[in-house]
């Protein structure tokens, strides 16, 4: 933003530390191959719209091909080593995460629309200390609560999604291969390129081939794969609607399933919580990586006798908020991911004034070229609005009020999702009362939007079943004891 | 029932009406409709209600209504209560041998056999009720000033194929672990062998267990089942007893709001065996709570 407030100078991340190739095949048995049919799709940096890279696109061969060679390493290799030999792969990985983090993180700005000080100090560290985590859990699985004797699934079909690359393809595949699982992942289209240096990162570490396969293309190529008859497992995050078609698509088979999908989080403000730390939290809930978060606070809940103050501290903090080129160090938001996502953005916006919400942006310039779209909160929200019940999957609040306890609950409930939600609140006692009737799977109380690789998350109702993370976030990867 | 031992004597027996379990009450399906159910010998045995679409939307009402209190009663409440339907259905050990021979065959000793295990796994979900939290739930050790935990959660409404089998050891072996985590359920009983299930709701009905935990349908599994498969205010569906013909569209249909789905297996498990926790953490979600510490 231009902020008269800060005048700030430039201060961009140097890009001379990632080397992108001209193109990237599939990465399958453990090097890249070019695509059966040679079908390609461009990658661009949604901050300049430049084209970055041209991806293969995995068509029906192809996927074959990565199923059978996640099969044979399953068969040959991974499925019978023993733990402490996983771990040490895992381990191996986490590492190198660790010392390549600056390539990736500035790779992760590039490709996505990130601020460089998320992907270098949240979603980095995080996926390293994920790698971490799981493998200590390899050899040690026969402690984790799951009966004697944990056994594998087999082969993981893995989709994710473009908020969070690399931090999903972590979640994704450190606990399928500590468990003594093999993955064919598809990353998403918009966002291939730090999950193909992390193809590199397996090669560095000396994984058996086969063992992690990636292969890129869109969500055709993601159908073939979820639904491919040689898989044991899915995992997807993403939309609830495509989980639900997913979900469909599995009925009647053997094939396990974890879903991670949307939400509509409630972030509620009690009168007595500390205002510029509630603000602050809002502020986060909201504006992290331009609210592409699935647990996103979208849904303020605030209660009536302090509203306007929350409100006043609210959009006074909004104008120091600096938009802008995702490399510079200073900037607090980032650039859209896509025109699509953009234009979904817009048009629900515009469907909130449409429908009578009173919408509100700080002066702000955006940048000519690239996917921008400035903070926003929309006040005089009602439940029915649809800016309150559908997942926007970008920087806009919407704020809503309430008088009792009670009324906050009934609010922040009223929803088909069920993912996370936050309050705010100096009482302990009221802290947890309002977290036991919160029907979410994560509850952030005086935070928001924290994560962890030892803390759960998953959601309640159609934000999906299943958990990532924790001793948790092992059982979606081993087969049902009898 | 079979009531030709009755009969036989010089006084007429007095016969039950075999009606459904819905929100505490026992109401006669609202169709009017009934269907006979006959024995193990393909007597008629009873006219059992032939439950409807309207009959399964109202017993997820009353599903609905109860889960407030129940997943919100302590767990050591939750566990006197199941206690409590041991206890009464102790009372009734003969009753319950004498239907379930009537409604499975087979030697009279196994029938009492299987109400015996059924009573033991009564208790056994009973205590289970206030340590299950200690055994899945979790504190955990974040890299950050925070204190955070997880604990599980029942969720919600769950809609249970009953075993078609095993009338009674079956059934609770399937329905108390759902209940125990504070689940409210609709169950469709067996639906060739009724009869011991809805003996059990008069168990459970003078157990001091809230009205509408527990909705019990009898009826026609494939009419039936896909109405609460795609209820949406249903959050869970245990196909245990569902046909393996009907699987695939119940999950389709479960997959319009997300429900959680327990599969049925290839062939009915043997219930005699120790159950494990598998079925008490199948219909629970986990909630992770995060605060920071300070001063």
């Amino acid at each position: 933003m231009t902020s008269k407030l800060f005048p700030y100078s430039p201060a961009p991340e140097s890009q001379a530390i990632v080397n992108i190739a001209s193109s990237y095949g599939l990465f399958i048995g453990g090097e890249f191959v070019e695509p059966d049919d040679g079908e390609t799709f461009k990658t661009i940096n949604p901050a300049s719209e430049e084209v970055l890279a041209e991806i293969s696109e995995a068509g029906p061969r192809d996927i074959d091909r990565a199923v059978a060679a996640a099969r044979k390493a399953f068969d040959g290799v991974w499925g019978s080593m023993s733990g402490k030999e996983r771990a040490k792969y895992l381990f191996r990985i986490a590492r190198i995460i660790q010392e390549r983090s600056r390539e990736l993180a500035v790779l992760e700005s590039l490709d996505n629309g990130k601020p460089i000080k998320e992907s270098r100090d949240v979603d980095l560290p995080l996926v390293a200390a994920h790698f971490f985590y799981y493998a200590g859990w390899a050899d040690k699985l026969e402690h984790a609560g799951f009966g004697a004797n944990p056994k594998p699934i087999g082969v993981a079909a893995q989709v994710i999604p473009w908020n969070f690359p690399l931090m999903m393809l972590a979640w994704k595949i450190a606990p399928a291969l500590a468990c003594g699982n093999t993955v064919v992942l598809k990353p998403a289209e918009t966002t291939p390129l730090t999950a193909l240096v992390f193809a590199e990162i397996c090669q560095q570490a000396g994984l058996p081939a086969g063992v992690v396969n990636i292969v890129t293309g869109a969500g055709e190529t993601g159908k073939m794969l979820v639904g491919h008859e040689g898989v044991d497992k899915v995992a997807f995050t993403g939309s609830t609607e495509v989980g639900r078609a997913i979900a469909k698509t599995l009925a009647g088979s053997r094939k396990r399933l974890s879903l991670e999908l949307g939400g509509k989080a409630a972030n509620i403000v009690f009168d007595d919580a500390p205002i510029d730390e509630a603000v602050e939290g809002i502020v986060g809930g909201i504006f992290f990586n331009q609210g592409h978060v699935c647990c996103a606070g979208s849904r303020l809940l605030v209660q009536e006798s302090v509203a306007d103050e929350v409100l006043d501290r609210l959009r006074r903090r909004m104008s120091t908020l600096r938009l802008g080129d995702p490399l510079d160090k200073n900037t607090d938001v980032g650039a859209i991911n896509s025109y699509e996502q953009l234009a979904r953005i817009r048009e629900l916006s515009d469907i909130g004034e449409a429908e009578g919400a009173e919408r509100w942006s700080p002066a702000c310039e955006l940048p000519e070229r690239g996917f921008w779209f400035p903070p926003t909160i929309f006040t005089g929200v009602t439940q029915a609005h649809r800016i309150a019940r559908e997942e926007i999957f970008g920087p806009v609040l919407s704020v809503l009020t309430f008088r009792t306890p009670d009324e906050a609950i009934e609010k922040a409930n009223n929803t088909p999702y069920g993912l996370s939600a936050g309050v705010w609140t100096d009482k302990g006692s009221r802290i947890l009362w309002t977290a036991d009737r919160l029907r979410a799977g994560v509850v952030w109380a005086n935070t928001f939007n924290k994560f962890d690789p030892a803390s759960p998350f998953g959601g309640y109702k159609e934000s999906g079943f299943g958990r990532e993370g924790g001793r948790h976030g092992l059982e979606a990867y081993l087969a049902k004891g009898k | 029932m079979r009531a030709k031992k009755t009969d036989e004597t010089d006084r007429i027996g007095v016969r039950k009406t075999y009606k459904l379990y819905i929100g505490g009450a026992f109401p006669r399906s609202e169709s009017g409709r009934t269907y006979p159910v006959g024995d193990s010998h393909g007597d008629f045995a009873a006219n059992a209600a032939l439950a409807s679409r309207k009959d399964a939307r109202d017993a997820v009402v009353a599903a609905r209504a109860a889960f407030g209190g129940w997943s919100r009663a302590t767990a050591y409440n939750r566990g006197q209560v199941l206690y409590r339907v041991a206890e009464v259905m102790e009372g009734r050990r003969d009753q319950f041998a004498t239907e379930v021979h009537n409604a499975e065959g087979g030697k009279p000793d196994a029938a009492a056999a299987a109400v015996d295990a059924a009573i033991d796994r009564v208790v056994w979900y009973a205590g289970w009720t206030d340590k299950v939290a200690q055994v899945v739930g979790a504190a955990n050790p974040v890299a950050g000033p925070f204190f955070d935990f997880s604990v599980p959660e029942p969720t919600g409404i769950v809609a249970i194929v009953a075993p078609a089998t095993s009338s009674l050891l079956g059934l609770v072996s399937v329905l108390m672990p759902v209940i125990a985590t504070g689940n409210t359920t609709v169950v469709l009983a067996s639906e060739l062998r009724p009869l011991p299930a809805i003996t059990l709701t008069e168990a459970l009905a003078t157990s001091d267990l809230p009205g509408g935990v527990v909705n019990m349908l009898t009826g026609k599994v494939a009419e039936v089942a896909p109405w609460l498969a795609s209820h949406a205010d249903v959050n869970g569906l245990d196909l245990t007893g569902a046909p393996l013909a009907l699987w695939r569209d119940l999950e389709i249909a479960a997959a319009d709001n997300l429900k959680r789905v327990r599969r049925p297996d290839d062939v009915e498990p043997d219930w005699s065996r120790d159950p494990g926790t598998d079925r008490l953490t199948t219909f629970l979600e986990t909630k992770t709570v995060w605060h920071p510490l300070g001063v």
